[in-house]
């Protein structure tokens, strides 16, 4: 008992001798960077359907999101994007391009293991928890869309 | 509370040789000019990380051996350490010299345990020649405990920096070099920290515990040391620790220091400092030996702070605990 008012009160007087993170000027490069990936997908999906003006919408949103992914995953294989997150935070990891970076740093991270047990087995390693909670809300959402769709 | 216990040497070990290597950071660091060898880059021309690792304690123990003017053969025992899942650099390194050797872990605080065991080992008069390493690398302890390193994160504000670096020493009743005069070995102390970006809280009080047990056990206080050295607490981490030992009544001047504080430069941006088993290792087998050499230094009370989590730990919601043994260095 006295164990866990001793602790308690040491993890409140660590509470508050943590230097805290500022967060004025993180919002606003999470914004200038997270800003700035939409804005170039949104001028690759314009420049696609001004260069092959017979594509449908749907087809150039696929083809600007390909194009996200491969620049995302070259540039964390260059030792870029690593960077670009240190500054930008949230603003590098939300939009697409974060998504690709988590997939393709552990594969270059574990090559060391080999093809199977290293760049398959790891390569979800931290991209996994998206795609199971993205698929089993999906599927939870068309759930109650079927069940609306009933009456 | 429940006290160390301290071991005071009759005959005293004396620490003949020392030697430190480290990675291109750490050579851009505050003690950049003091280690024996800076690497040119983290992969010390291996393929692997954790081969560089390797590379660099088979190096420490080379290097140590030359400088204390012996072959590998005089060495009777080597204990060692390092922070890889099974201590796989130390038993890898020990698997090339083909000599006794004890694996030893105590996370981060593992030069002054293998340190303690080898004093004992040596002052009891079994064994000759013991030869202690320890060491660690940024890029194996980041993929072991943390994220990939070209995952695009942001370091929460209380993290710090795994020093890439070996250091070792060889102890011996022979020859010439500053004394190990007693050896405190601590408890493991849990307050309850669950952060695991925050080791310099989760270790602070088993350095009190450690530091407190030592000076009872000893009869002695701050100022009979000319220093007080922790090993990776951390800015956040000696800032705890000091305000705890005031608690205690025991006031830490500017004889204390921390070596994960001290080792990197601010714009080298590593937040609260260094940390990782190499920390306090090249600090200690360098800077610290030197400044015993010259003279300057003539007692030295060291004692290195180690977290000892794993993910698997964490993961399951445990607390962090942690752990710190003392030595005392005299001239």
């Amino acid at each position: 008992m006295e164990n866990k008012q001793r602790n308690l009160a040491y993890n409140n007087y660590v509470k508050e001798k943590i230097p805290k993170t500022k967060a004025w000027p993180s919002l606003f490069y999470s914004f200038l960077v997270g800003g700035a990936i939409c804005l170039l997908g949104q001028g690759i999906n314009d420049l696609l359907l001004l260069a092959m003006p017979n594509i449908s919408q749907q087809s150039a949103w696929g083809y600007t999101l390909i194009i996200l992914i491969f620049v995302a995953s070259l540039l964390t294989g260059l030792g870029v994007y690593d960077q670009i997150g240190k500054v930008a935070g949230g603003g590098s990891i939300v939009p697409i391009t974060g998504f690709s970076n988590s997939i393709a740093s552990p594969s270059i991270e574990f090559k060391s293991e080999g093809i199977v047990y290293g760049i398959c087995v790891k390569m979800f390693s931290i991209a996994g928890p998206v795609i199971v909670f993205g698929t089993v809300a999906s599927a939870g959402v068309g759930l109650i869309y079927w069940i609306i769709s009933l009456f | 509370m429940e006290f160390g216990k301290t071991i005071v040497l009759k005959n005293q070990p004396k620490i003949i040789g020392h030697y430190s290597i480290v990675g291109p950071k750490e050579g851009k660091g505050n003690f950049g000019e003091f280690f024996d060898y800076v690497m040119k880059n983290d992969c010390f021309g291996e393929n692997t990380f954790e081969k560089a690792e390797r590379k660099m304690l088979e190096a420490a123990i080379m290097g140590v051996v030359q400088k204390a003017k012996m072959t590998i053969k005089n060495v009777d025992v080597m204990v060692a350490g390092d922070l890889l899942n099974q201590i796989i650099s130390s038993s890898y390194a020990a698997r090339a010299f083909e000599i006794p050797f004890l694996g030893v872990y105590g996370a981060c605080s593992t030069m002054a345990e293998s340190m303690a065991v080898a004093s004992v080992l040596v002052d009891g008069g079994y064994c000759r020649n013991v030869l202690c390493c320890t060491g660690s690398h940024f890029s194996t302890a980041e993929r072991q405990y943390r994220f990939p390193l070209e995952l695009g994160n942001q370091r929460p504000p209380t993290s710090q920096w795994t020093v890439t670096g070996a250091g070792s020493c060889i102890l011996s009743l022979e020859g010439k070099g500053p004394r190990v005069t007693s050896v405190t070995f601590g408890k493991v102390v849990d307050w309850g920290v669950n952060d695991v970006n925050n080791m310099g809280a989760a270790m602070a009080p088993a350095a009190r515990n450690t530091m407190l047990s030592h000076f009872r056990n000893t009869n002695t206080s701050p100022k009979d040391y000319d220093l007080i050295l922790t090993g990776d607490l951390g800015k956040l981490g000696s800032e705890i620790l000091v305000d705890l030992m005031d608690e205690e009544g025991v006031s830490l001047g500017l004889n204390y220091n921390d070596c994960g504080q001290m080792y990197f430069k601010r714009e080298q941006n590593t937040l609260c400092g260094g940390s990782g088993a190499g920390c306090c290792a090249t600090v200690f087998n360098s800077y610290i030996m030197k400044k015993f050499e010259k003279g300057e230094y003539k007692k030295v009370l060291f004692l290195p702070t180690g977290a000892l989590l794993s993910t698997t730990s964490s993961q399951q919601g445990d607390t962090v605990p942690g752990v710190c043994h003392a030595i005392v260095i005299e001239n």
